[in-house]
């Protein structure tokens, strides 16, 4: 089959290049391109496939960053089995949330998930018994060198890539696509709306929830402010989806890979380095007008649109 | 035997009655008809009986059992699919995918879903347009998809809105077997309609509603032969 060579060919490459001796930069960068590849894939499925738009996924980054922190700040847990903490807890809380907001249709689901992901990070702000607050929580690392990150999240990466895969092949993605398309349409051949679309922000916040947990274990380090940020977290998601390609298999890795360099190397700038925020949405706003489906959704556009300026040169 | 029991059913807007006291029955294995001049509250009743309205007053009874109230997948589920009168295409997918994912609903497997799916596409004629999104589809063919999409989910009973408006004679042609041959598989079929010809062509009895009342029933010979008909629908010629 055809269709599942590509991914084995992507897998095997990218499973060979630690060996290449890169520098820890480098394998830093490739890290976090994975993580937010895997934070992509889940958004997508819920926003691209579904067609229900989530301004809140911090909330899910950082329940699962918090489920490692806070199992080994309270019961001395290696920060590793916030994985399995992190799952459960997610579900549950996508769970409640879908089964109340998912009824209604069109913005009040964007504005709930935006009010969500705000209430995490001001409780977590607030509650400096349980979190320590804005101190944030630290953690040992279990290695210095990059390589075992590196592994573990192209795993998780993979886990993720699969299961958005068989979702989106299966009769779960038929019927997310037919919701995303016409509710009344989708209702009226049967589909539960208000169940399958519980299902997609369940399914899609336990993996971003994965991501934060493998962020505690990475960085070390984790505050509200950064895993519950809106801007960073919550919008950054979004980025990754729209300049790779909603709806599609490969965009969220495309897209996490340029939004991670791009962040990276706009940072480094001198004087406009600080703004790099308002950068992404200027490049949002491009995007969104020439290249509505994203790179890989509008591929076959944008090649004819080069290969026309390249006869005429 | 009476497949679907429409009993005293009542529905307000505000002060507006836009069905009122309605009661008739459709018979197992008929196409009824409904008929009646815009704004008669004919759609209101399709939305009545699959559950995208809940009436203010009276009941609708599938197979003998009360279904207002319940959400329209609950409906679909029970056997009774629609098609839209504003056609409601799910654009960004091809039209094989339209069908298929109705078929999912009594075929979890893909398999199973896909056969489903084949049978119709050739059923409703659609077949050489299967990979086509559908939004690229012309306006008879976005009306047979509707139909295609509701047969997908395997109903027993089958509500059509104006599937035959817009279509040019050959479409008429072509889908007024397709109407014949789902009536053949068993499928109770009741239908909107303004195309008087086709209507007196398929339908074995007819049901008319003006301002949301009804005010006749019968064979289609009897309704040409209602003065009150030809008087708030028909026209003078096609009494006559």
């Amino acid at each position: 089959m055809k269709n599942n060579l590509v991914p084995l060919v992507v897998l095997a490459v990218l499973a060979g290049l630690p060996l290449l001796g890169l520098n820890s930069y480098v394998m830093h960068i490739l890290i976090l391109s994975i993580m937010w590849t895997l934070a992509g894939m889940a958004w997508n499925l819920l926003g691209g496939y579904c067609g229900q738009v989530s301004f809140g996924h911090a909330a899910f980054f950082g329940m699962g960053a918090y489920s490692a922190g806070l199992i080994h700040l309270h019961l001395g847990l290696s920060p590793w089995w916030g994985f399995l903490v992190s799952l459960p807890l997610v579900a549950l809380v996508a769970l409640a949330m879908g089964s109340v907001v998912l009824r209604l249709r069109g913005p009040y689901f964007v504005l709930a998930t935006l009010a969500i992901g705000e209430v995490l990070r001001i409780t977590c702000e607030n509650l400096t018994d349980f979190t320590k607050g804005t101190l944030g929580i630290m953690i040992t690392r279990t290695w210095v060198e990059k390589t075992q990150y590196y592994y573990i999240i192209l795993g998780l990466a993979l886990l993720g890539f699969m299961v958005c895969r068989a979702i989106v092949h299966s009769r779960w993605g038929y019927y997310f696509v037919a919701i995303r398309e016409d509710q009344d349409a989708a209702e009226s051949m049967g589909i539960d709306t208000t169940r399958y679309k519980t299902i997609a922000l369940t399914v899609s916040a336990m993996l971003t929830g994965l991501a934060g947990a493998f962020y505690t274990n990475y960085m070390g380090y984790i505050d509200p402010g950064v895993v519950f940020s809106l801007g960073e977290i919550s919008i950054l998601i979004i980025m990754v989806v729209m300049v790779g390609g909603v709806a599609t298999q490969w965009g969220p890795a495309l897209g996490a890979g340029i939004m991670v360099i791009l962040a990276e190397y706009i940072r480094s700038l001198p004087l406009i380095g600080v703004a790099y925020q308002t950068m992404f949405g200027v490049l949002l706003i491009v995007i969104i007008i020439y290249l509505p489906n994203g790179l890989v959704g509008d591929w076959p556009v944008l090649r004819r649109k080069l290969l026309r300026r390249g006869a005429t040169a | 035997m009476s497949m679907l029991e429409i009993r005293k059913l009542s529905m307000f807007f505000g002060g507006l009655a836009a069905l009122h006291d309605v009661n008739f029955d459709v018979r197992q294995g008929e196409i009824l008809a409904l008929i009646g001049p815009n704004g008669a509250g004919k759609t209101t009743l399709f939305n009545c009986v699959n559950g995208f309205y809940n009436p203010s007053e009276g009941q609708v009874l599938f197979k003998g059992q009360p279904i207002s109230g319940l959400k329209p997948h609950k409906v679909c589920q029970m056997g009774i699919a629609r098609t839209f009168q504003v056609v409601k295409p799910l654009s960004r997918m091809s039209v094989f995918d339209n069908v298929l994912a109705s078929a999912f609903l009594r075929n979890p497997t893909r398999k199973g879903a896909q056969d489903v799916a084949d049978e119709v596409l050739h059923f409703t004629g659609l077949w050489d347009d299967r990979d086509q999104l559908s939004k690229g589809l012309p306006l008879g063919k976005r009306k047979r998809l509707e139909i295609a999409r509701a047969l997908a989910t395997q109903p027993e009973f089958l509500l059509l809105d104006e599937s035959f408006a817009g279509l040019n004679p050959a479409e008429l042609d072509v889908s007024i077997d397709i109407i014949r041959g789902i009536k053949q598989q068993g499928i109770t079929v009741m239908i909107i309609e303004h195309h008087m010809k086709v209507i007196m062509a398929i339908s074995d009895r007819i049901v008319v509603l003006n301002f949301g009342q009804k005010i006749a029933e019968g064979s289609p010979a009897e309704i040409s032969a209602d003065r009150q008909v030809v008087e708030a629908y028909l026209g003078e010629e096609h009494g006559a």
